[in-house]
């Protein structure tokens, strides 16, 4: 239209508008930034795994040497190694590294020849690289020990770094979690879906979402602080923290999600299931049973799947209230430990770069995956659930 | 026996013989995907008139008039053949800027939808995309678009109040007035009236009488009393192609094809 | 079937499945709202006495643990600067992602798909991995390097240690998915008509988008932005590694100190204190002004989307 030809035979607007006028190329430019920002999520999910594991390469590959009486490297050694190299033989920090001159690290790798020569002890299990697979995921009798055992103990002269017990405490927690929050969010979401008036209905809601808004720091302090008591007195058991406190307070971080979900499965159930139900003579408990909660399977499946995903991923719950021993233990009234707690608790103390640092890496990064598939295999539930509800499947 | 509808004498004039024609379309062919929706149209529109679309609902009336200003570009799945000129000018050439076209073809949609903000900024909206700043030309512009929306009278003392405060009448005439007031050459009108009360629809049929003196007119229809009141001429349509375009005294009165006069007198659609 | 004198429609069955389906979920959900205001009841009861304006206001100075001197403002000030930078950059990348997923994007591409995919994960990523994260990437990496290139030879790490800077990047991108959701059912909620209405006055799609679009999704942002500082505020496993500290004497005063945190406050008192007996009351303190933050601020985004919920439902 820039360019018509016949312009005497154009009619004149009112104020002679300008017309004609070009397409900005701002316009072209902002769309490609939006572009750009949006992959943003991509690029951020790509860099936790590339971060997060590139720490862990050394264990994953067994390039890492954790035993307690290293081969001793002679110091004539000192120039070729690398930087990394002298910092994990000599354990030191990068700040120590830094500060320290080749004299000084000369005679720091001298004296370490000379402590080889006094080593006195003999126990079998000094040479043992314990950050290799095999002490990481199978039992180990250590000296002193009487049978295998699965022990994790980073904090002691041969680093004992089996992840079972941390994978078991994870795994307790989250069935108490679930055992005793999927019950109560789904009995609530039958009530709310099914039962519930509207005033009902938007009371409840609100209260969840606002449970769901309690910082996970609080449950914590209060099952640390309030509720451990309680509960070792009404129950009587041992270890006032164990992982029934915790668990118990991971269900309310639960509730909330498997809650919400459900919620929401059941309500897109067209009415018509139940109306036909009930014109057929059924009762209101038998129409939600034996019709909605059926046909809403999938979504409460995906919201269970999703709970464990939250209740395995949490952090300062456990942390407070599952008591941190590290031990192989069937009983859900035992101190247990879990993946979260330990990365959480062991990270300030590791040594950067060091065995223990990376294996702390190494076990978020398995914690990612499980949470990964979890949230991959819920949502893609849930999102035909969503287009279902919008008339779409 | 068959019955006829009585069709009311057309008020409008006869087509004067030397009305300029504005838009060519050249064997226009619309594609949704693999489904052929438009099967070649040819057809002139001529200046200064009012030119109504009409024939059962999927024929393909309105995806033609949105063809007029590009807004079926607004679908992924759409692919055009062949051409449309407005004053010699191919719209789907390489070199249009669209949005361009659209300020010199403008359109009411068939749902009011004015913007939710006050009646003034609605009108504005068009000119302050433009570039126009607040001011009294703004404001002339604003109110000479409003009386000629028939709408100055019964809004002019609450310009600053929420357009979704109107009557369903009310709004569609205030988008009207919108699309006027950036003087477009042609106006697209998407069945304008069919959300509305029978005396709203009789004001906006005035109203497009009264428009025709500025603005070429396109306006697609369900209701045949309606084009035989108002328009010029008529073209009627039928699964995708164009039956037969004539004025609209002869389409009605004396229609050429057998399938136009079926329509007309109501034996289908 | 029982014919009663009354009628031939009575049964002498009496509903029991009924009765105990509704019983166990009334139950329920009340036995969750129970929790709820047990644990909100208790912490108010046992931590009210010690809300005071001094509590406030005051400081650790005379020791974080003495109930009768210390303040919870420094935490107040670092979760408040905290929160404020982790805004700063996730409104802009959560809201063009957002426009990005509604207004440009195809529906099924592969891309779109795949960018729906990495919000989805964020959302369920645990937050000690974003811990991890923090760490790793922008201590480590983007802060070291930021070292090396701003000053090379120094020993010590002035970015390439936890700082209030890498806590807040942490939990912007925790709180990521918040942002987008709510933005996009915030523009997803805005008729089609009103994007056609102003193309055809010939509007460009920036310009709707910019001049129609985001400002009738205003309130559903807000209530996105809202959510956000409520979450951000209340996580501490991110910030446990890359910036909270346990005792700073000083306010932070630039982007790369370490600061003290509601929240890690919390977890400091519970687990740290030297006679718990002692500190209770500072505890309980704590987590009031801590709840009443996050607390307010959900139950305002609860409320604005009710309200935004109630007027779509009335307009349509």
């Amino acid at each position: 239209m820039s360019e018509s030809p016949t312009k005497q035979q154009r009619s004149i607007g009112w104020m002679g508008l300008k017309r004609g006028h070009r397409a900005r190329p701002s316009e072209w430019i902002a769309e490609k930034l939006i572009f750009a920002v949006s992959l943003s999520s991509i690029v951020t999910i790509f860099l936790i795994f590339l971060f997060v594991g590139r720490m862990t390469l050394p264990i994953v590959f067994e390039q890492m040497n954790s035993a307690a009486v290293q081969p001793v490297i002679p110091v004539e050694r000192l120039g070729s190694m690398t930087k990394s190299e002298v910092m994990s033989y000599l354990e030191l920090t990068e700040k120590q590294y830094a500060g320290m001159d080749q004299e000084t690290l000369r005679s720091l790798m001298e004296v370490k020849v000379e402590a080889a020569k006094e080593a006195t002890t003999t126990d079998k299990d000094d040479s043992v690289n314990t950050t290799r697979w095999r002490y990481l995921l199978l039992p180990q009798q250590w000296s002193g020990y009487d049978r295998p055992e699965y022990i994790w103990q980073p904090i002691s002269r041969i680093h004992k770094y089996n992840i079972m017990p941390l994978v078991l405490g994870s795994l307790k927690t989250t069935l108490v979690a679930l055992l005793v929050g999927v019950p109560l969010a789904l009995g609530a979401a039958l009530y709310i879906s099914q039962l519930a008036s509207q005033r009902v209905q938007e009371t409840v809601k609100p209260c969840i979402e606002l449970l769901a808004g309690v910082p996970s720091v609080v449950t914590g302090f209060f099952m640390l602080i309030v509720m451990a008591t309680v509960l070792k007195q009404v129950f009587g058991y041992e270890s006032r923290l164990n992982a029934f406190v915790a668990g118990v307070g991971l269900s309310l971080a639960v509730i909330p999600v498997v809650f919400s979900i459900s919620e929401d499965a059941l309500t897109s159930v067209p009415r018509s299931y139940t109306q036909a139900a009930l014109a057929l003579g059924a009762s209101r408990w038998q129409a939600a049973w034996q019709v909605v909660l059926p046909s809403a399977m999938p979504g409460v499946f995906a919201a269970v799947v999703l709970g464990f995903g939250r209740a395995i991923g949490e952090t300062m719950i456990v942390l407070m209230a599952s008591g941190n021993a590290s031990i192989m233990s069937a009983s859900l009234l035992d101190s247990t430990r879990t993946i979260t707690a330990s990365i959480a608790a062991e990270l300030a103390e590791a040594v950067f770069g060091g065995h223990h640092y990376r294996i702390l890496f190494t076990i978020g990064l398995l914690l990612f995956v499980v949470t990964f598939v979890c949230n991959f295999i819920g949502d893609l539930v849930v999102h035909r659930l969503k287009l279902r509800l919008e008339g779409k499947a | 026996m068959v019955s006829r509808v009585t069709v009311k004498a057309p008020e409008v004039p006869q087509v004067a013989g030397g009305a300029r024609v504005l838009v060519e379309i050249e064997d226009l062919k619309l594609y949704y995907g693999r489904a052929l929706a438009l099967k070649g149209i040819t057809m002139n529109l001529r200046e200064k008139l009012v030119t109504a679309f009409i024939g059962p609902s999927g024929c393909g009336k309105s995806t033609l008039l949105r063809c007029l200003n590009r807004m079926n570009d607004l679908i992924d799945s759409v692919r055009i053949e062949g051409a449309v000129r407005i004053d010699g000018e191919d719209i789907y050439g390489p070199k249009i800027d669209v949005m361009e076209l659209r300020k010199q073809v403008g359109m009411v949609f068939q749902r009011s939808n004015p913007f939710p903000k006050s009646i003034f900024e609605n009108v504005a909206y068009g000119l302050r995309l433009q570039g126009m700043k607040s001011g009294s030309e703004l404001d002339g512009i604003v109110e000479k678009s409003l009386r000629g929306a028939a709408l100055w009278e019964e809004v002019k003392d609450r310009l600053s109040a929420n357009a979704l405060g109107l009557s369903g009448g009310q709004q569609q005439r205030l988008c009207i007035a919108r699309a006027i007031a950036i003087r477009p050459r042609i106006l697209l009108m998407d069945e304008p009236a069919s959300a509305l009360d029978p005396i709203a629809t009789m004001k906006i049929e005035e109203l497009i009488i009264e428009l025709k003196s500025e603005f070429t007119i396109v306006i697609v229809t369900h209701n045949m009393q309606q084009a035989a009141r108002i328009s010029d001429q008529t073209a009627f349509f039928y699964l995708g192609e164009l039956i037969e375009f004539d004025s609209t005294n002869k389409l009605f009165t004396n229609p050429g094809k057998r399938q136009t006069e079926d329509y007309v007198t109501g034996r289908f659609g | 079937m029982a014919t009663t004198s009354t009628g031939q429609f009575r049964s002498e069955r009496k509903d029991y499945g009924s009765r105990v389906f509704g019983l166990f979920s009334g139950l329920a959900t009340l036995l969750i709202m129970a929790i709820l205001a047990i644990l909100l009841g208790n912490v108010f009861y046992h931590g009210w006495g010690t809300i005071s304006w001094r509590f406030i206001t005051g400081g650790t100075e005379a020791g974080m643990f003495d109930a009768a001197h210390a303040g919870v403002f420094p935490m107040v000030f670092g979760t408040a600067a905290l929160v404020i930078l982790m805004s700063i950059f996730v409104l802009p990348m959560g809201v063009i992602t957002a426009i990005y997923l509604t207004e440009y994007a195809r529906a099924n591409s592969l891309t779109t798909r795949v960018i729906r995919g990495a919000v989805n994960n964020l959302a369920g990523v645990p937050s000690i991995v974003f811990g991890l994260f923090g760490v790793g990437f922008f201590i480590n990496f983007v802060g070291q390097g930021m070292d090396g290139i701003l000053y090379p030879g120094k020993p010590e790490p002035i970015w390439g240690k936890p700082a209030l800077i890498w806590s807040s990047l942490t939990l912007a991108i925790l709180t990521l998915p918040v942002v987008i959701v709510a933005t996009e059912e915030a523009l997803r909620a805005i008729p089609q008509g009103l994007r056609e209405a102003s193309l055809a006055l010939g509007a460009s799609k920036l310009e709707t988008i910019v001049r129609i679009v985001v400002p009738q999704a205003a309130p559903g942002i807000l209530t996105g932005a809202i959510l956000a500082v409520s979450r951000g505020a209340g996580e501490v496993a991110p910030i446990m590694f890359t910036g909270a500290a346990y005792y700073m004497a000083e306010l932070p005063k630039s982007l790369t100190d370490q600061f003290m945190e509601l929240g890690y406050h919390v977890y400091v008192l519970s687990t740290q204190s030297p006679n718990i007996e002692q500190t209770r009351p500072i505890l309980f303190g704590t987590v009031i002004v801590l709840l009443v933050l996050t607390f307010a601020l959900n139950l305002v985004a609860i409320f604005v989307r009710m309200h935004m919920r109630r007027k779509l439902r009335s307009i349509s």
